[in-house]
């Protein structure tokens, strides 16, 4: 999977568990400050990554994944 | 002086309408909401009977907002923003805004949906929104969160007696000076399998599945017990003065409460209905009203054996002679048993009634229990003169909660 085709995913289940607008998502984006995504929404997007792309995304590791970017960098490290 | 209280807004969402103008008309036509249950989950149920609501929750809430709410705060958030709005979205300083809206059984479908997640796919597939999902007071926090209410938000959880209690407990609220406005009712939504085989195996519940429609007959002689039903009620209290200074539209006033326990059984009513007439006498006294002031009752009946009998009891005894000159009915005949959100919609009911003169039938009367003797609207919508006289919402709840609510045309 390109980072592109992991972004767009992301944005997928981002409007799905927290009805963020598919178009403002990107790599830069950070989840809570731009996307206003909460840390009970975080969980559930952590949910459904792990489900969609086969990884396992650790609770210290979710911590640091900070941006968008820094969730497709830690997907394709883990796939 | 005691700081009257008005009603400004009115929601429902019931098996008979999707709204409270849909809901009325119905309910003036006679019509039943009870329908056979033929999904494979109902297989083997004693009782594959349920009055449903017949819209998708989804075509008035948001689809991000809807996942975080059970089935049954879906509903009560639909009422309320039905009522909020039909009140004219009040501008209200939100610490003068209050919440008492509660749930008799809450938010055990979602349970259900979870525990089998928690099962077939591990601990940690659990939705993290479990838990504000599942808990007693989510539909009142909810709706509190919907409306901004900063004044305080009440969940009252008793059975079948919830969303009265909590018009009674918003009648305090802003009769205490907590509050300018409450919104007030209740929500059910628990026609799972699990629920239906529970009530069941009380023997509660009718099984006359061959004939839904006519499965819900209070006061009849062949009544076999309740049929469960989906919806919620809400209704918009304001302090009198509050109301008229915005140029508020007034429904009626809610003139007092009255409430009692049984201190007899679980699930039993006390059948001389000692209880239940103590709650009636209560909200008399609430109200400065004599017996013979009331021209009308909106009655709990079940459709069960005991409970209809133990309720004539009970009103027979608060009343005496006057109930001759009261018209009762049992709305229930047409939604079925709204549980939690019973008293809320029953109130709708009351309340439309006086201000209409139009009280709803109750319908699948063929032969009335000739231990029950009341004049019933029977099968008909009946004509009433509100003016000056008030009429009664019972709700009695198992654990022995007994709740009256008074209400006045003006």
């Amino acid at each position: 999977m390109t980072d592109e085709q992991i972004v767009s995913e992301l944005a997928v289940i981002l409007n799905e568990v927290a009805g963020v607008d598919q178009s403002k998502v990107s790599a830069d984006k950070s989840f809570l400050d731009d996307l206003e995504v909460d840390s009970l929404s975080m969980v559930e997007v952590v949910m459904a990554a792990e489900d969609k792309f086969g990884v396992k995304i650790p609770d210290e590791e979710v911590k640091n994944l900070r941006t968008v970017g820094d969730a497709v960098a830690f997907i394709k490290k883990s796939a | 002086m005691t700081r009257r209280v008005v009603v400004t807004g009115l929601g429902a969402l019931t098996p008979i309408g999707k709204n409270v103008s849909e809901t009325w008309t119905n309910a003036l036509a006679g019509k039943s909401g009870i329908v056979k249950l033929t999904e494979s989950w109902a297989d083997g149920l004693a009782a594959q009977i349920a009055g449903l609501i017949t819209i998708d929750p989804l075509s008035v809430l948001d689809r991000v907002s809807a996942r975080r709410m059970d089935r049954s705060t879906q509903l009560g958030v639909i009422a309320v923003k039905e009522a909020w709005s039909d009140a004219g979205s009040p501008d209200i300083d939100k610490k003068r805004l209050g919440v008492f809206f509660g749930t008799g059984i809450g938010g055990l479908s979602t349970v259900l949906e979870q525990y089998d997640i928690l099962n077939t796919r591990g601990p940690d597939r659990v939705n993290p929104m479990t838990v504000p999902m599942i808990m007693p007071n989510s539909a009142a926090a909810m709706v509190g969160l919907e409306v901004g209410a900063q004044a305080g938000v009440h969940s009252p959880v008793s059975a079948c007696a919830t969303s009265a209690e909590a018009i009674a407990g918003g009648l305090e609220m802003i009769r205490n000076n907590r509050a300018d406005i409450v919104v007030a009712g209740g929500t059910e939504a628990c026609v799972n399998r699990l629920a239906i085989a529970a009530f069941a195996s009380m023997r509660a519940l009718s099984t006359r599945n061959d004939e839904p429609e006519k499965a819900s007959r209070p006061y009849d002689l062949d009544r076999d017990g309740f049929v469960m039903g989906e919806g919620a009620g809400a209704l918009i209290l304001e302090e009198e003065e509050h109301a008229l200074k915005r140029g508020a539209k007034i429904y009626g006033v809610v003139v007092g409460s009255g409430m009692s326990s049984d201190g007899y059984h679980i699930a039993a009513p006390e059948p001389e209905g000692a209880g239940a007439s103590r709650a009636i006498k209560s909200a008399l006294i609430d109200s400065n009203a004599k017996a013979s002031d009331v021209i009308h009752i909106n009655a709990h009946a079940t459709s069960t054996p005991v409970g209809d009998i133990a309720e004539f009891k009970a009103m027979k005894s608060a009343l005496g002679n006057a109930l001759e000159n009261v018209i009762v009915t049992a709305t229930k005949s047409m939604t079925g048993h709204l549980l939690g959100g019973a008293g809320a919609v029953e109130s709708v009911f009351t309340i439309m009634g006086l201000k209409e003169g139009l009280i709803p039938p109750t319908i699948n009367l063929n032969n009335q229990d000739p231990e029950i003797q009341v004049k019933v609207a029977k099968n008909e919508p009946f004509k009433i003169d509100g003016n000056g006289k008030i009429a009664l919402n019972n709700s009695f709840g198992f654990g022995g909660h007994n709740v009256c609510i008074a209400f006045s045309k003006n």
